[in-house]
Parts: structure tokens; C-alpha cells; sequence
């Protein structure tokens, strides 16, 4: 039986448990000796009180809209994929070979095979782990935990041996020729008319990230696959009732998930450092999870989770660079996310149900 | 190769071992019980500063190892919290915790030594040093088996005969003791447990407390055995691992102890690629060699080597059913 | 005046799952060395009240007394410590342990293993004489049949020592001869001085055994009497409230052509056992063929194969014919394009999604249909009107396709699943276990939707564990035991008690 009506399903256990894990972040703030009121504001104005600080804000978060839909993605068909890091690894990969091997004419071309490439890349890592769940049963937790360790054998192995400039000591490769820069959404906006200044953050691929939240909705909601992975993430045995094929679900849901992890090498690599480096994803492929639990898997749920862990991750940049709390208290407000939101989510809900139940009981 | 290179990677391998085994009967233990831990290298981590943090305040190793021991079985009791008492997902709960340790470690380092996220490299006291074992300078001169003595055996830190005795000692409490059969029992058909009037939550609850007393040790081993001091992120997926090693050994002692040494000596290998290019005339990448473990375990994985049945009630939250 | 006590007394309990009432105030006396039954329906309440015995649930009001002093039965260890045993309908067995390793679980008598096994083993071979309880206390229990399982139940409880043995349900996956062997243990424990309860649905189990008898009907106890002064009728008007419907009013069937015919089917199902071994069976259009049989042995593999969901071998022809056991096009999808429905046995695992609404799951398996999709999106609002329509006609209650599978009762969730399949005009139709945990008056609406398919012309294999429903419903009765068909009969022409031999496979 629901208790819950779903209002309360959707905004009010998610609010509550980010509640819990901000009040948790202030505690240690304070034990290590620092103010953290004084914290969130510094963490405000650099994140949200200037248009510079809304790009990055905004360039995170088109980071974590690709691998936060990449985890909701796999959830929606009960897969739990933490590879995501990995896939993107291999995405970025992939928009480099793209834009340092081809001669494109103009970064808008470049841009739409640069996708393409970024997706296939990041769906081929996700589908070997895929096959193996689907056609062998091995777990699908612990083998893209592995392959996220080989994509960093990869990479690095990659870089050093073909990518890496003749006498260069930095394992990166090459920059991409200037033309293929991404435009910033500050230039589309001066384009409009609308002032802003001209920063290197948020570029173009933020639009990407917003037309693919669109795009899983319309999957998940509206079309028969989606209807088929849902139907699968809930039910197995019903699943197998109804003549959908598990294979093909584990295998479809992981491609797409493992493309959208992909797709945020397009981001970092050819919108930001221009060029294939070493630690381009950043943890961004697991900080997904954490932004696929507090959107409830629901991808306007994931934008406004991913927005917010945009604004904690340039929030947090700021207090590291003028504070001595160092940038690792992300990682703790994300696993306290994560904890609360998943693991912890009966401890969140049950004294809310109560409370519900002795309401509807005392109403009706 | 000759018979001392051979005797110093296996030596190296029995260090690089270690970690991974006291990691692996830890995880054992808890998924016996039916709690899936992918926390194990959360675990550690946290152990591993902790432990170097107050050896290195203390001066006394002892201390260290107790206080890494803390840390790793405040983590279990959450993983504990989230996956018996709350009945949520033990993957996603093993997920946050390793997060959690590796953005505390730093953060509490770095607040308590400024030396960005280090610890005060340890000597002295402050360390598990090497034991020289009776009689094994005296030996040493023996052929083959002298210097397999004094090098192979003896020499090393106390925690890796500990970690050796352990498991036969986890042999025996799982399967010749009252509390074995019954933690063998909560993780195949919890139900049976508690309608024999025995709590499943207590027994569960033992079972991460074990976990994370192991995973202390695997840490405090880390950074005040093998390392002189703890280091960002030094467990370096040592507990995916150890993981790894566990689906290999299918959840049985002494076979995690086969899968760890043989883990452990890919670590070695990877250590001196001069020896594998000396073997098969190839030069390896050391990326590749560092990958090896865990393209092992995804072949283990794929069932090349027969198939790994997990506990059966592994991973669920035990509810009782209406 | 009879001076001793009740062996248990309950005073008053009550208990209650969230909304759902599942014990109002029940009170009971059960006198020592005799067997009490408690009989009433699915869902009436019986199992809860004996799991609140044995400490599984806690009372919300109540009291206990054993032998005449109060007890406090918090958990299963203080049941176990007043002398009360109990086998659970689902065995609660570690199954790759041994017999005797889950004999001695939670009862070992010390921390060594090895001592208490021995110790046991010694106890075990007394207790196997006593009893007449013989098993081999070294095999594991995923290698014993079900029967030797329950046996392995009842060696627990008296190896704890205990007094008070309680049943639920226990021959529900036992047949006829096991069940009789089973009664004899029984008896001989009485004769013993145990006290037993005996849960269950079957009237012919009360009759037979039970000293005393109490009913229960939607959680409360309606009446407490002895087995001599009552009859089967006059139970089953206690249990369901009023004169049951046993036969199904319905015309003689007017069998058309061979629609589903099956030669020599089989199934390996994935541990390698054969499950089917062999199955030769026709169905006919505007007839009712009923598989009765034992739970397990080989009718849900044959539906599971006929509705797309298992592998087979053999051939079988659907309107003459054939139709892909394996491969591509022998999925569910593929059956229902050929014009196979299927209501399924388990309809919270199979037939439905319980988190889905009830539109959603009107779509489900006929989710590519034509008349759903708008393009290359599904039509949304098609689906949720279709479901309106359906759910007037099947008086669904609450009529809202908005609402989640879980919040319907039982009838109501078979009723949304039997609609979504009747309406297809489907050639055949595969039903299993159609009334399980459905209340009485959708029991009959389902029995009439049966009927009128039937009479439409169309071609029904049910497969229903309850004998009456079998006899009530079918035109033609198979039996299946051990994979095999066991022989067919006409239901004019038999009686329970033939078809209960052949369901055990003592063959005609």
C-alpha cells in the first residue's frame, strides 16, 4: 500500500535527507575548526553570485546530467552501474580521437561526430559488463567497478604510448586545432543580445545535456522500451511473462546508459581542457549515483540534482582555494547524499510514513 | 631467473598479500551472513589513516592499530545500520561508505597535520617492523632452504603471521563452531535462523563487526607496516580486490588465501617488469600488469573457472514474510 | 469438572498488518494430547494467529497461557522454551545443509560443533525409533524430497523437547499417501501426549483427524466445536458465511475441433531436471480441460512452456499448427500474436507489475499492440481509456486506471489481469490457479467469465490446485504427477477420491 502521497514520495524525502547530510557537512566543518555559515556563503558567492561562477556551476552539472541519467538509466532496468567513470573515460577517448585525427571544417560537425563517438565509446565499455550480467550472471556492480580500473590502465597506457606528443613530459595529448572550441553559452548569449561576460566554462554541450534529460524522459515514459525496461526493473519473473527479453534490457539500458556517461567526455575534452587528459572525469562518473538517488531517477529530478551538485563541486572549489577546507568535503557531502537518499532511505521515510498514517487516520 | 629474485618476489608478494587477504576474510565474513560489503576499501582506507594518524601522535603502533581497528568498525556499524537495521541496499550503502572514507581521510588529515592529506611518516615504535624469526641468521647459509628461510619466512611484520594464522581460524569458527553454523545459516535462509528463536540481526551485526575489526588490521597494515605513513587514497582498490579474490575463492577460507597470494603477485610482478621481460622476451606494459587483477576477476566472473554461487540470501535485507 | 488445563489458551488476541485486520479478538482452548484443527479460507487469518503463537508476530492485544499459567511469547526462543514446535507451510530449512545440521540449528547445546552433532545424532536415531521417523540425518535437504522435508520440520520441534506441535497447512505440498503417512505420525503423537494444531483449508483433513475444531472467517473465530458433532457442510458454511456454490451452474460443453494439441512435450528446466516428461494432451474448442494435480509436479512448467517463458521439446499444434518452443519466436510476445492468453499462476510475480498503475498493466505483454501506439510513442491516453472501459465491464473496484497494482485487493488485481486476457479474443486460454487468495464473490464473477469464454466457442487449459475448483469448472480432468499425465477422466465420472490416487501416481 502507498502511505505516501507522491508529493511527499518525491520532493519531501529527497529534501529531508539532503537536510540531514548538509546539517552532518556543518558538524564537520565545525570539528575541523572552521564556520559553516560562513562556508555556505563563500560557497554561495562563488558557485551562484556571479555569471562566472554560474558557468562552472553550469559546467559541473552538464557533467553530472550525463552520468546522473547514465546511473538512473541502468537503475530504471534494475542494473546497478557504478562504471560510469569508466564509460566516460572511454567517451572522452573517443572525442579525441575524433577531433585530433579528423580534419573537420567547423567545430559544429566536429561536435555532432565527436557525440557520436563519445556515445559509442562509452556504450561499448558499458556493454561488455552488459553481456557478461545478461549471458553469464556475473555481477554487473563488481565488473564495471573492474572495468573502471582498466579504463585507467587504458588511458594511461594510451597517452603515454600513441597520444602523447614527441618530448612532451605531461601524459596528455596533443591540443585540438582552435577552430574545434566549443562556443561558450556566454558568446550564445551576447549573440542573443543578452550581456554576459566571455568565460571559459558552460559551453554548448550543457543544451546537449538538457535535450538528452528530454530525451530519457520521452524513453522511459513514452515509448515501448522504456516501457519494457521499467516493466523489467520491477518485475523479472513478470517481465518473462510478458515475452520481454532480459537480455535485450540489460543490454539496451546499459548501452544507453554507458553512451550517456561517454557523452560527457564531449564536455570536459573538447569543451573545456581542448585537449585528452589524464583525470579529465574527476569522479564525475560516481558523483551520477548520488545524483540519480537524490533525483528519484526521474530525469527533471536528475537536472535539479545535478544542478545542485554543480553548485556544491565550484562551491567547493571556492573553499578550497580560500579556506583550508579542502575540496575532499564534496566527497563527504556526496557520500552522505548517497547514503542518506539510498542506503538510509527507510530511516528517512518510515518516521514520515507514521506521520502520514496518523494524519490520514485522524482526517478520514 | 635465479633462486634469490624468485625468493625476493615472493616475498613481495606475501607483503602485497596481505592487505588483500585480511580484506578478503573480512568481506568472507559478512557475506557468509548474508551482507554484501563493497565497502571493504572504505574500510581500510579509513583504518589505514586513522592508525598511521595515532602511531604517529601516540608513538606506539599498538595504539594505532586499535584506534585504525575504531574506525573501520564505525564504518561496519553504518553499513550495519543502513543494510540490517534499515533493510537498504547493502551496494549502494558499501558505495557511500567508501566515499565517505575517502573524503574524511583527507579532511581530517589535513586538519589535524596540514601536510595535504598526509600523515607524519612513522619510525621506530610507531611501526609493525620486521621480526627476525629464531635461528634465521644462523641458517641463512643452508642451501635453498636456508635462504628461503630467512628471507621468505622470516622477516616480516608481526600482522602477516597474524594474518596467516587467521585463516585457519576463520576455517574453524565457520565450520566447527556453533556461531559458524549459524552465521553459515542467516546467509543461506535467514528465515530458518530466526524461527529457531536465534536473532538474525544480532548475528548479522556480529558478522560486520568481524568484518570491520579485519578491514582495521588490512588498513593498519597499509600504513604502518607496508608504508611508513598514511597517503591519499593509498588503498589504491586493494578491497575490490580483495572482492575479486573472494567470488574467486567462493567464499571459503583457505581458497581466499590462494586467490590473495596469487593476487598478490601480479602486485609483485608489476613491481619489476624487468623479470617478466627476462621470462617470456617481451617488454609488458606495467598499465597492463597493474590491470591484470581485476581482467582476472572479470574473467572469474564470466564462470572461466567454474561458477561462483554467492550466498543465497546475499545482498537481500531480511524481512519476514507475511 | 475436568480439573486440567488447556495445554494453550488464548484470550482476546488481535492483531493488525498496517490497515488489513488479521486477527480481531480470538480466543481458543486446546486441551493436551489432543489434536485441535483450525480450518477457514485463505486469508481468514489462521496462519497469523499461530505465528503470534510461536512468537513470529507480536500481538497488538492478547494473552497467552500455556498449561494454565500466562505466558509472554516475545519470540521465537521463548515459544521454543514453552514447548511449542512449529512446521511452517514454507520450510524454514537451510537447504545446503544437512538433516542434521538444521536439526541441531539454534538448539546445540554448546559451541562445539562437532560435540552437538554427535550428541544429536545419538538423540536422533531415538527419536527416529520412537516416532517412526527414519531419515538419513547426513543428507542435504536440497537432495530429500518434500515430504522427508517436513519430516526433518517435525524432528526440530520434538528434538527442542516440544509439547505443543503446530501444522500449518501441511499437506499442501504432500500427496494423498504422504498425507496419510503424515496423519499416522500425528496420531502416533498424540498417543504420545503431544498436543497438535492443525491448520488448514481442507475439510476432508478436519474429518478425518481432529479432535476438536475451531473456524475462522475474515479474522475472527466464528465457532469452536468437536469433530464428532459437526459435518463438512456445516463447516463450510462457518468458514465462508453462507451456502457455498460448489458446482458452477453451466450447459453441457459442445467440444468443437482440436484447437491446442500437445505430443510428447518436454522440459529440462535450468538445474537439468526433467520437469515434463513426455505430455500428450488435446484441448478442444468450447471446452474446459482442468490439469488437477499435486503443487510441483510439472503443471507450471507446462503452462510456463505453452505461454513462452520456458524451453521445450516435443511438438505442439495450435489450431493444427505448430508452434516454436525455443528460439526467437516461442516468447510471450509470439504466443499472444498466434492467439494464446495466459492469466498465470502468480499474478503479484507474473501477471501483473505491482508498481505499475492499472493502465500500465492492462498494456502489459500487448504493449506493441497496434491499437496502443501513436507513431513511434505508445498512445498513453488510448490505454488509459481501453482500461476504464475493461474495468467497468469487471466491475474493478476502485474503478482508477491511476491507481498502482499493489493498492487493489486480490480480486480486484485477478480481475484487472483476466480482462487484460479474456478481451483479446484469444483461440486459447491458459489459466492458472484463477481464484488463489480471491475473495468469495469474485470467485464466482471469475467461475461465470470462465464459463462464458467457454461457451464462446474458445479453448481453456486451467490448471487449479484445488480439486473443487477442478471438478466445479473442467469438462475434462487430467492428472499430472512426476511430469507424467497420470490418465484422464470425465468429472461425472469420478470422485476425489480416484482422482487423489492418480494425483499420487498410483496409476489406473
Amino acid at each position: 500500500m502507498d502511505v505516501m502521497p507522491k508529493w511527499a514520495e518525491v520532493i519531501l524525502v529527497p529534501l529531508i535527507s539532503l537536510l540531514l547530510a548538509a546539517f552532518l557537512s556543518a558538524l564537520i566543518i565545525l570539528a575541523i575548526g572552521e564556520d559553516p555559515i560562513a562556508a555556505a556563503k563563500l560557497m554561495f558567492e562563488g558557485a551562484v553570485g556571479s555569471v562566472r561562477g554560474w558557468g562552472y556551476t553550469l559546467y559541473y552539472a552538464t557533467n553530472f546530467m550525463f552520468t546522473g541519467l547514465a546511473v538512473s538509466v541502468a537503475f530504471h532496468a534494475r542494473m546497478f552501474n557504478i562504471g560510469g567513470e569508466g564509460q566516460a573515460v572511454l567517451g572522452g577517448l573517443g572525442v579525441a580521437l575524433v577531433c585530433l585525427y579528423v580534419p573537420w571544417p567547423h567545430w559544429s560537425i566536429a561536435l555532432v561526430a565527436a557525440t557520436a563517438m563519445a556515445a559509442a565509446f562509452g556504450a561499448f565499455w558499458a556493454a561488455i559488463p552488459a553481456y557478461l550480467q545478461a549471458k553469464r550472471g556475473s555481477h554487473i556492480v563488481i565488473t564495471t567497478i573492474m572495468f573502471n580500473y582498466i579504463a585507467a590502465a587504458v588511458l594511461i597506457y594510451l597517452l603515454n604510448e600513441f597520444l602523447k606528443p614527441a618530448g612532451a613530459a605531461d601524459p596528455s595529448s596533443a591540443r585540438f586545432a582552435a577552430h574545434l572550441d566549443l562556443p561558450t553559452l556566454n558568446s550564445v548569449l551576447n549573440g542573443m543580445g543578452i550581456k554576459a561576460s566571455k568565460d571559459d566554462s558552460v559551453n554548448v554541450t550543457f543544451l546537449i545535456a538538457i535535450a538528452s534529460c528530454v530525451a530519457v524522459w520521452v524513453l522511459m515514459w513514452k515509448t515501448r522500451l522504456g516501457y519494457e525496461i521499467r516493466a523489467f526493473g520491477h518485475s523479472g519473473s513478470a517481465a518473462r511473462y510478458a515475452g520481454i527479453n532480459p537480455t535485450k534490457i540489460i543490454m539496451v539500458s546499459m548501452i544507453i546508459s554507458g553512451a550517456l556517461a561517454g557523452m560527457m567526455g564531449i564536455n570536459v575534452v573538447m569543451g573545456e581542457a581542448e585537449r585528452l587528459v589524464l583525470n579529465s572525469v574527476e569522479g564525475a562518473g560516481f558523483i551520477g549515483i548520488a545524483v540519480a538517488l537524490m533525483g528519484r531517477n526521474h530525469p527533471f529530478g536528475v537536472f535539479l540534482a545535478a544542478i545542485l551538485f554543480g553548485f556544491l563541486y565550484q562551491g567547493g572549489a571556492e573553499l578550497d582555494f580560500w579556506t583550508s577546507i579542502p575540496r575532499e568535503l564534496i566527497v563527504v557531502i556526496q557520500a552522505l547524499v548517497i547514503l542518506f537518499t539510498g542506503a538510509l532511505d527507510h530511516m528517512v521515510r518510515m518516521p514520515l510514513e507514521r506521520v502520514f498514517l496518523a494524519f490520514r487516520k485522524g482526517g478520514v | 631467473m635465479d633462486y634469490m629474485t624468485l625468493l625476493q618476489v615472493l616475498d613481495t608478494t606475501v607483503r602485497l598479500a596481505i592487505p588483500l587477504l585480511l580484506a578478503c576474510l573480512a568481506g568472507l565474513f559478512s557475506e557468509r551472513a548474508g551482507i554484501f560489503d563493497i565497502g571493504l576499501e572504505g574500510k581500510m582506507l579509513a583504518a589505514a589513516f586513522l592508525s598511521a594518524a595515532v602511531a604517529a601522535t601516540s608513538g606506539s603502533v599498538w595504539v594505532g592499530l586499535l584506534a585504525g581497528i575504531g574506525a573501520s568498525v564505525a564504518l561496519s556499524l553504518i553499513h550495519g545500520l543502513a543494510s540490517i537495521t534499515f533493510r537498504g541496499n547493502q551496494l549502494i550503502s558499501g558505495v557511500a561508505i567508501n566515499f565517505l572514507a575517502a573524503g574524511m581521510t583527507v579532511l581530517i588529515a589535513q586538519s589535524w597535520f596540514q601536510q595535504g592529506g598526509r600523515t607524519p611518516s612513522l619510525t621506530g615504535a610507531a611501526r609493525f617492523n620486521p621480526l627476525t624469526l629464531p635461528f634465521a641468521d644462523s641458517i641463512s647459509e643452508v642451501p635453498v632452504i636456508g635462504p628461503a628461510y630467512s628471507e621468505l619466512i622470516s622477516g616480516h611484520a608481526l600482522v602477516v603471521y597474524i594474518a596467516f594464522a587467521i585463516v585457519p581460524l576463520s576455517w574453524w569458527v565457520l565450520y566447527r563452531t556453533r556461531f559458524g553454523l549459524r552465521l553459515r545459516a542467516v546467509g543461506e535462509n535467514p528465515a530458518a535462523v530466526d524461527t529457531a528463536g536465534i536473532s538474525v540481526v544480532g548475528l548479522r551485526y556480529a558478522a560486520v563487526i568481524i568484518c570491520g575489526v579485519l578491514c582495521g588490521i588490512a588498513g593498519a597494515y597499509l600504513s604502518t607496516a607496508l608504508q611508513a605513513g598514511f597517503i591519499k587514497d593509498m588503498s589504491a582498490g586493494r578491497g575490490f580486490i580483495a572482492l575479486a579474490a573472494l567470488i574467486f575463492a567462493k567464499w571459503r577460507p583457505w581458497h581466499a588465501m590462494y586467490a590473495c597470494l596469487l593476487f598478490g603477485l601480479f602486485q609483485a610482478l608489476e613491481l619489476r617488469p624487468d623479470i617478466i621481460e627476462r621470462l617470456i622476451g617481451i617488454r609488458v606494459q606495467s598499465q597492463l600488469l597493474s590491470a591484470l587483477p581485476y581482467i582476472m576477476t572479470v574473467v572469474i566472473l564470466a564462470g572461466l573457472g567454474g561458477k561462483a554461487i554467492p550466498p543465497r540470501a546475499g545482498g537481500e535485507p531480511y524481512v519476514k514474510e507475511r | 469438572m475436568n480439573t486440567t488445563s488447556p495445554a494453550i489458551e488464548l484470550k482476546g488476541i488481535s492483531k493488525a498488518f498496517g490497515p488489513v485486520q488479521a486477527n480481531k479478538d480470538i480466543s481458543i482452548r486446546v486441551m493436551p494430547g489432543t489434536i485441535h484443527g483450525i480450518i477457514g479460507e485463505n486469508g481468514a487469518g489462521k496462519s497469523t494467529l499461530m505465528s503470534i503463537l510461536y512468537g513470529f508476530y507480536k500481538a497488538d492485544k492478547g494473552e497467552i497461557f500455556i498449561s494454565g499459567t500466562k505466558a509472554e511469547i516475545p519470540d521465537s526462543q521463548a515459544a521454543i522454551s514453552a514447548g511449542i514446535g512449529m512446521v511452517f507451510q514454507h520450510f524454514k530449512l537451510v537447504e545446503n545443509f544437512t538433516v542434521l545440521e538444521n536439526i541441531i540449528l539454534g538448539a546445540e547445546g554448546g559451541w562445539s560443533l562437532t560435540t552437538s552433532l554427535a550428541k544429536a545424532r545419538k538423540s536422533l536415531i531415538e527419536l527416529a525409533a520412537e516416532y517412526e521417523l527414519n531419515i538419513d540425518p547426513e543428507a542435504l535437504i536440497e537432495e530429500i524430497g518434500v515430504g522427508m522435508q517436513q519430516r526433518v520440520e517435525i524432528l526440530k520441534a520434538l528434538y527442542r523437547q516440544a509439547d505443543i506441535l503446530i501444522l500449518d497447512e501441511p499437506t499442501g505440498v504432500l500427496t494423498p499417501p504422504e498425507a496419510d503417512q503424515l496423519f499416522r505420525i500425528l496420531g502416533r503423537l498424540r498417543e504420545e501426549g503431544k498436543t497438535i494444531i492443525l491448520i488448514t483449508h481442507k475439510l476432508r483433513e478436519i474429518m478425518d483427524i481432529t479432535d476438536t475444531v475451531s473456524v475462522m472467517r475474515r479474522g475472527e473465530m466464528t465457532a469452536t466445536v468437536k469433530t464428532a458433532d459437526t459435518s463438512p457442510e456445516e463447516l463450510a458454511e462457518l468458514m465462508v458465511g453462507r451456502k457455498v456454490l460448489l458446482r458452477v451452474d453451466k450447459a453441457p460443453a459442445k467440444p468443437g475441433k482440436v484447437v491446442l494439441d500437445i505430443q510428447n512435450l518436454r522440459v529440462v528446466d535450468e538445474q537439468g531436471v526433467e520437469r515434463l516428461k513426455g505430455i500428450d494432451l488435446q484441448v478442444r474448442a468450447g471446452e474446459v480441460v482442468g490439469i488437477a494435480g499435486v503443487a510441483g509436479n510439472g503443471q507450471s512448467e507446462l503452462l510456463e512452456v505453452l505461454g513462452g517463458y520456458a524451453d521445450g521439446k516435443g511438438t505442439v499444434l495450435l489450431n493444427g499448427e505448430p508452434i516454436d518452443l525455443t528460439g526467437k519466436n516461442s516468447d510471450g510476445q509470439s504466443r499472444r500474436a498466434r492467439g494464446i492468453a495466459h492469466v498465470p499462476e502468480d499474478r503479484q510475480r507474473e501477471g501483473l507489475i505491482m508498481d505499475f498503475m492499472a493502465w500500465e498493466n492492462t498494456a502489459f505483454g500487448y504493449h506493441h499492440d497496434d491499437a496502443y501506439r501513436a507513431g513511434i510513442l505508445m498512445d498513453n491516453a488510448a490505454i488509459r481509456q481501453d482500461t476504464e472501459e475493461k474495468m467497468e465491464r469487471f466491475d474493478v473496484r476502485p474503478p482508477d486506471p491511476r491507481l498502482s497494482a499493489k493498492n487493489f485487493s486480490g480480486g480486484n488485481q485477478q480481475k484487472i489481469v483476466l480482462a487484460r486476457e479474456i478481451e483479446r479474443n484469444p483461440d486459447l486460454l491458459l489459466i492458472g490457479q484463477p481464484t488463489r487468495g480471491v475473495d468469495i464473490g469474485a470467485i464466482e464473477f471469475i467461475h461465470q467469465k470462465i464459463v462464458a469464454l467457454r461457451d464462446q466457442g474458445k479453448a481453456i487449459l486451467l490448471v487449479s490446485v484445488e480439486l473443487e475448483e477442478i471438478l466445479a469448472l473442467s469438462d475434462r480432468v487430467a492428472v499430472m504427477f512426476d511430469g507424467h499425465i497420470m490418465g484422464e477422466r470425465m468429472p461425472n465420472d469420478t470422485d476425489e477420491k480416484e482422482l487423489g490416487l492418480l494425483m499420487a501416481g498410483v496409476g489406473s
